[in-house]
């Protein structure tokens, strides 16, 4: 490494990827930088160590969507497979979004670097994981690089980079797709891979396959009988829904998976607990309103809550999107806030617009919007004590 | 009399402890030096020229502002070098110690005269701004810190020695330069005879031995406020010029540290020479950075440096004991020492020593997690709202988020804590002395 460093340096050959080199430098080695000025010895963990701690964390939703992609292949072409075989078809299948996502946002992460002659910063590492996770399986790799480049260069780029950003750039790329192809993005199309991946699978579909999701279905049903099915028709339970085989975004469908994932986000604590729980209770308590008030106009207000919790993607929003610390509030007493507001936002969407049968990825970004807000007025309350105290002592003066 | 408890913060135990509290005796110093940068907010004009003779406790220097605030000589001997670096800054007053004249101070006086003329009175702090005091400004309180909390730290009661009889002394020429109170703080199990004082039990982790820390737990600082911090040691001098007249420049230095072979503590004198008190005691000079202070708020100084003066600490830790270390972000040792749970560091328990180098570990990055700061400061304080407004330079904002009530060393655990590897010591000296500027 360190012999052809100094072709990289500007003058040399490749200057034009010094930021792809310290990059590549810093990636293998720990820098040999020492403390110039102020404390002597630093903690050992870095933004690196926390961002691929996040990445571990997807890891089981990550094998699961896989797994779950192959499963709801084969049931809807109606052969047998062993489960290495699904799973196997799940990773051809979605290793090409992978590669887009990385391709796509890596590649203007290096350039964007290089131009501004700043080091190659680790923040796309987890957004480039998410983006596969939360796009439905059957969007087109056009779609899926395009919506890429512009989450990371229009919400995160101009804004100045890793940590500056204002909303979670995953969620943008999820949204640009939502309202830029919205004909893609729901009904029976996207969710469940019907063709061959690399050669592997494909076949005829049986007959009454539906690829709707179960909030799909829910926000389609008329009358008072609400029942969910799964893609050949044949009822199914929260429990379901818990385990996570049920057509979906590759990372959503999993409750299991994700409670893995944020059990080790909550023991290393990167993730805060606050924003967590309260995600899941603001969740809980708007869906049991909902549900104590059922309306047939309204069929998702039939949902029981914790099986509203289950479906979709609330429980992945709640422990790797809300969590995100770049986008949510800062304080506790705003995490608390931010989390709550989420959590009702989330299922209010869902319950009572029938245009949005998923409000998760809205009721983030709302708040993404709203984090500074309420920080801001959490932090006003510091400075007003902080005044009042200062009257005080006048007045006594 | 009471006791605070504080739950924020962290204790870091590093190798090289001193085993028990003997005190051994340094050999002559060779050279002694006053570097003037250890004066923040005192601006040096020189009295002595390079070659003059000097007496213990006579002045070397006047501030440009106020000509009362000397720095004094602590040996005698003659002014060898004034070391001149950038645009003709002093780096430091060499002097070749030689006799042993000392001045005697007139203590009938006014008290902050004499305070002043002794040089002692540049070894006070203020705040806001952690400088330096303003003579004239009577403070609202004197917060006088008697335990230093800080990673390997001396014990201020060794340090102190026989110098403890001058503490009551001391809160009583305080007490005339305040009207407010004199707060003595001790940490639990510690005990001070000080009529005159407040003094209160400080229970938890670093930094609780901040003069700082402990006063925004006791009477925080507000706009318009001032207030004195110093520790037991300078509060002890200050009772010993009043009783003797003359001014102690003796102290004891703990040297401890991974690279220090026999850690000890040793009597020598302020600003002696490192090569004289280190001699024949590191493991290896050339990969040690020697450190006058703790490793959270010292100074780095080279193997031909000096003890500087506001520390009773040498600290020698390794420079870099893992080059080129392979994919560190990715390790799974327990010996990469973190306080966060992403390392398994934790899991072994974290109250053990442990070895730590001066690298940085990560580069620089934007603030990304939340409420690290503050878990590191015990204070009434939003600490990542406060240095983001100091970055921004947002005067407005610095002063209602309480910036009158913090030092540079409040922040020093943070910054070891900080996953974004800012150098939080340096913003909060910038916004310090921007806010100062500003006001004068």
């Amino acid at each position: 490494m360190n012999k052809i460093e100094p072709s990289f340096r500007p003058g040399g050959k490749l200057a034009k990827l010094e930021s792809v080199y310290d990059g590549m430098e810093t990636f293998l080695f720990t820098p040999n930088t020492t403390s110039r000025l102020g404390v002597h010895i630093h903690d050992g963990n870095d933004l690196k160590r926390t961002m691929i701690t996040v990445v571990v964390a997807l890891i089981p939703a990550l094998l699961f969507g896989m797994y779950n992609i192959g499963y709801q292949h084969y049931l809807a072409i109606g052969q047998p497979a062993s489960w290495l075989t699904m799973w196997i078809y799940g990773l051809l299948a979605m290793l090409p979004v992978i590669v887009v996502s990385y391709g796509v946002g890596l590649g203007i992460e290096f350039i964007s670097a290089q131009i501004h002659h700043k080091e190659i910063q680790e923040g796309f590492l987890v957004t480039g994981i998410l983006i596969p996770l939360i796009v439905p399986i059957n969007t087109p790799l056009w779609m899926t690089a395009v919506a890429t480049a512009f989450a990371v260069i229009f919400a995160k780029e101009i804004f100045g980079g890793t940590g500056m950003n204002i909303f979670n750039v995953a969620l943008i790329t999820r949204a640009f797709l939502f309202f830029a192809y919205p004909s893609r993005m729901s009904g029976d199309e996207p969710f469940v891979k019907l063709d061959s991946a690399f050669g592997m699978g494909g076949g005829t579909v049986v007959d009454g396959f539906s690829g709707a999701t179960p909030l799909g279905q829910v926000a389609t049903t008329v009358g008072d009988n609400l029942s969910m099915t799964n893609i050949v028709g044949e009822p199914i339970s929260t429990m379901d829904a818990f385990i996570g085989l049920i057509p979906g975004s590759p990372g959503e469908t999993s409750m299991i998976a994700i409670l893995l994932g944020a059990a080790l986000l909550l023991l290393t604590g990167i993730a805060s607990w606050r924003i967590m729980c309260s995600v899941f209770v603001g969740g809980l308590g708007m869906a049991a309103l909902a549900h104590a008030l059922p309306s047939a106009t309204y069929p998702a207000s039939m949902l029981d809550p914790v099986t509203q919790l289950c479906l979709g993607g609330f429980a992945f929003g709640a422990v790797f999107m809300a969590t995100d610390p770049v986008t949510g509030a800062r304080t506790k007493v705003g995490q608390y806030i931010y989390g709550l507001l989420i959590g009702v936002f989330a299922v209010l969407i869902r319950v009572y617009n029938s245009g949005y049968p998923e409000g998760m990825m809205l009721a983030i970004l709302l708040m993404n919007a709203f984090a500074p807000l309420i920080d801001h007025c959490v932090v006003s309350f510091n400075i007003k004590r902080r005044a009042r105290r200062a009257a005080d002592k006048v007045k006594e003066g | 009399m009471s006791t605070v408890r504080l739950k924020k913060g962290f204790d870091i135990h590093l190798l090289g402890e001193i085993n028990g509290q003997e005190v051994a005796f340094s050999a002559p110093a060779k050279s002694v030096a006053v570097v003037p940068d250890d004066f923040h907010g005192v601006i040096p004009r020189m009295e002595k020229k390079e070659g003059e003779h000097v007496a213990a406790g006579e002045p070397l220097y006047h501030d440009k502002n106020y000509e009362a605030i000397k720095v004094v000589a602590p040996v005698s001997g003659t002014v060898t070098e004034v070391r001149r670096g950038e645009r003709r800054h002093i780096d430091a007053i060499v002097i070749a110690p030689e006799g042993n004249d000392t001045v005697t101070i007139d203590v009938k006086g006014d008290a902050m005269q004499v305070l002043c003329a002794s040089g002692l009175w540049a070894m006070l702090r203020q705040r806001p701004y952690d400088v330096v005091p303003v003579p004239g400004v009577r403070p609202r309180d004197v917060f006088v810190t008697a335990f230093d909390s800080a990673p390997l730290a001396p014990d201020l009661d060794v340090v102190l020695g026989d110098k403890r009889q001058y503490i009551a002394k001391g809160v009583e020429v305080l007490n005339k330069l305040t009207d407010g109170k004199v707060y003595i703080s001790i940490r639990e199990g510690q005990s001070i005879n000080a009529p005159g004082a407040e003094v209160n039990t400080f229970v938890g982790p670093h930094p609780a031995g901040n003069a700082g820390v402990q006063a925004a737990n006791l009477a925080p600082v507000g706009k318009g406020d001032v207030i004195w911090t110093l520790d037991i040691v300078t509060l002890a001098r200050i009772g010993e010029l009043f009783t003797t007249g003359k001014v102690s420049h003796d102290t004891v230095v703990a040297v401890n540290g991974e690279m220090v072979q026999e850690p000890r503590y040793v009597k020598t004198v302020m600003g002696a020479d490192l090569g004289t008190l280190l001699k024949n005691n590191l493991t290896d000079v050339n990969a040690s950075r020697i450190i006058s202070g703790n490793v959270l708020t010292g100074v780095k100084v080279e193997p031909d440096g000096w003890l500087r003066a506001p520390y009773r600490h040498i600290t020698v830790i390794p420079e870099n004991n893992k080059p080129d270390e392979f994919m560190g972000w990715a390790s799974i040792n327990p010996k990469r020492f973190s306080i966060y749970r992403t390392f398994t560091t934790w899991l072994g328990g974290l109250k053990k020593p442990v070895s730590m180098d001066s690298r940085i570990k990560g580069g620089e990055r934007a603030i990304v997690r939340t409420g690290e700061y503050d878990a590191m400061l015990p204070m009434d304080i939003y600490g990542e709202f406060l240095i983001k407004a100091i970055i921004s330079g947002d005067i407005d904002k610095m002063e209602q988020l309480g910036i009158y009530e913090i030092a540079p060393e409040d922040f020093a655990l943070a910054e070891f804590a900080d996953t974004s590897k800012l150098e939080l010591q340096h913003i909060v000296r910038m916004g310090l002395d921007k806010l100062r500027a500003e006001m004068s």
